[in-house]
């Protein structure tokens, strides 16, 4: 703050509280209809204080979207992402910025290539690939002249919602960029001291990268919660899809019954575990987020 | 190891043990091969070949599936979707993130609170943000829809093309908001605060220093957000346009990814689909380019 301006400062808060009304806007409604009767979600208008059904809906929502066996679903989908992404992407970065080998650039440029293409605009060929993910062995079967018929179809399986989203090389990134700023001392000196690699590994930079790691971790929970046309289209078996999917099936369309007080009190509890990560974790996730675009 | 070229990238302290690096390196590469090469190398091939329905017969035919993309209205029309929307969601995006993050670098008191508040949308699945937004404007149910009809103003989403468009742009910007602003807040903060006072003591008040000092410094971050907000809009609203509209009413909100899926799993036009999904990698690719001149530039204007 440079120079006090009484009026500048009341229309900066008058600003920052619409902001955050607009913001709430949208959830306020979702918590109002959600707490209705189907009679009274109905009304038009649309009442302006919370009904009294809140408890009663959620139960109702829970089991009509199956979502006890859903949120499990969700739940490891975000984790299996989580910790896959971090724990391939930190071997990698290692790899990378720590050892001298021959391929080393190419595998560089390799990981890096992954970086140019969203995951969105190779749908199709990657839903392929998810269906039988033994393609490329059967292709060397194929060119060996053995005949085999290799099949190995994830869909509706953890590993086919997981997998694919873990094939980006933005974590990788991240954890190279911070390693080529750790001092150089410190591998010397673990060097000198006769540490294998794993060592080095083990008690340097996994310590030092703690944070990184949460901050990522936040990041990434909230990408594998929220995840969407994914689970859409790799999963037939109603008891795999995740939570974000069992909601859009109770959203009520034009030939439903308007249950809007259940499809509105189901999108809240579904955003609930996410928004608890970013209310409780707020510092993390700004820190990983403007550090993730470096 | 001492006298040696030193290599991009590398340590100067580091380990040679080449087998111990391609153990390190095998589940990223396995990863990338199985669900990225492969699938981008073959999305390349499918767009340049025509199979019939059942996947039978497959005929090499150069660049007839880009052609007869072109030449469709339909997709045109996609284009154009495309841009407008982006368009607007890029602008409205960025002038509320700028105009919120300048206030919150103001105050001091509450700014913890406004912070936590405005950062919500973060949390929300984008689908789960485009449910919110039809349901508010639903022109059965909703109350901002009802609002507008006692102002007079017809509204329906579900017929007219306009308001459809404008529902899934609202719903977009209101999910991205929150991105914009982290960044917007933090670029502020790390402004140095002697440039503002040195021009405060010259006499200049607090618009001239907006204008003239504050947004050139952050001018690199806007730019980097305008072409994150291009990739958010191209790629990431696939679940918002499928939750609110599914590219309806008759295309009007129908963007080039949910075309994509449209025309590879429900129409099940492979080539085609193909053929767009190439024609999309190469905007990723345009804007992963542009993303890289970010962090070049930022360096000029460290401080």
């Amino acid at each position: 703050m440079v120079e006090r301006t009484r009026v500048l400062d009341v229309v900066c808060h008058l600003i920052l509280l619409l902001g955050a009304a607009l913001v709430c806007l949208p959830i306020y409604f979702a918590l109002v209809a959600g707490s209705l009767t189907i009679q009274e979600v109905q009304q038009v208008p649309l009442p302006w204080l919370p009904g009294s059904q809140l408890f009663t809906n959620a139960a109702a929502a829970w089991t009509k979207g199956n979502f006890g066996r859903l949120f499990v679903n969700s739940a490891i989908v975000a984790v299996g992402i989580t910790v896959g992404k971090i724990a391939v992407s930190m071997l990698s970065a290692f790899a990378l910025s720590y050892f001298r080998f021959r391929w080393r650039m190419t595998a560089f440029w390799l990981i890096f290539a992954s970086l140019m293409l969203p995951i969105e605009v190779r749908i199709v060929p990657t839903f392929e690939s998810v269906a039988n993910a033994a393609l490329p062995l059967q292709w060397l079967a194929d060119l060996a002249g053995i005949r085999v018929t290799l099949q190995w179809n994830m869909i509706d399986t953890y590993g086919g919602l997981i997998l694919p989203l873990i094939a980006s090389a933005t974590a990788t990134f991240l954890f190279r960029q911070f390693f080529l700023t750790i001092p150089e001392e410190l591998c010397e000196a673990a060097r000198i001291d006769g540490a294998s690699p794993w060592r080095f590994f083990r008690s340097i930079l996994l310590p030092l990268s703690t944070s990184n790691m949460v901050a990522l971790a936040i990041i990434l929970f909230l990408y594998g919660w929220n995840q969407y046309l994914w689970p859409l289209l790799f999963t037939t078996d109603k008891n795999m899809a995740t939570a974000v999917i069992g909601l859009k099936h109770l959203i009520p369309r034009s030939d439903m019954e308007p249950a809007w007080n259940i499809a509105m009190n189901a999108a809240l509890i579904t955003m609930l575990p996410p928004v608890m990560v970013v209310l409780v974790l707020q510092r993390w996730l700004v820190k990983g987020l403007v550090d993730s675009s470096k | 190891m001492a006298g040696g070229r030193r290599e991009t990238g590398l340590k100067r302290a580091h380990f040679v043990e080449p087998r111990v690096a391609a153990m390190l390196l095998l589940p990223q590469l396995a990863i990338l091969v199985l669900f990225f090469f492969i699938p981008s190398i073959r999305a390349l091939a499918q767009a340049f070949l025509l199979a019939d329905p059942f996947g039978t017969v497959v005929q090499f035919v150069w660049f007839d599936n880009f052609r007869s993309l072109l030449a469709s209205a339909d997709y045109r029309d996609s284009v154009w979707t495309t841009i407008w929307f982006t368009l607007a969601q890029n602008a409205l995006t960025l002038a509320v993130a700028a105009v919120l993050a300048f206030a919150t670098d103001r105050v001091v008191r509450l700014r913890s609170a406004y912070k936590m508040i405005l950062l919500l949308p973060y949390a929300i699945a984008p689908a789960i943000a485009g449910i919110l937004w039809a349901f508010l404007f639903n022109p059965a149910v909703g109350p901002l829809a009802h609002m507008l009809r006692m102002a007079g103003i017809a509204w329906n989403p579900n017929l007219v093309a306009g308001d459809a468009l404008l529902l899934v742009t609202l719903a977009a910007s209101w999910k991205h908001i929150c991105y914009d602003y982290i960044f917007l807040v933090a670029a502020l903060l790390a402004m140095p605060q002697s440039l503002l006072e040195a021009a405060a003591v010259d006499g200049a008040g607090p618009l001239r220093r907006f204008f003239l000092i504050a947004l050139p410094m952050i001018g690199p971050t806007v730019f980097f957000l305008v072409v994150m907000n291009f990739v958010y809009g191209f790629f990431e609203t696939f679940a918002i346009i499928d939750a609110v509209t599914r590219g309806g009413p008759a295309g009007a909100t129908n963007i080039l990814v949910y075309k994509v899926y449209q025309d590879g799993f429900v129409n099940l036009d492979l080539g085609s689909s193909a053929a767009q999904s190439v024609i999309l990698m190469i905007s990723a690719f345009a804007l992963t380019l542009l993303q890289f001149r970010y962090v070049e530039r930022k360096v000029n204007y460290d401080v």
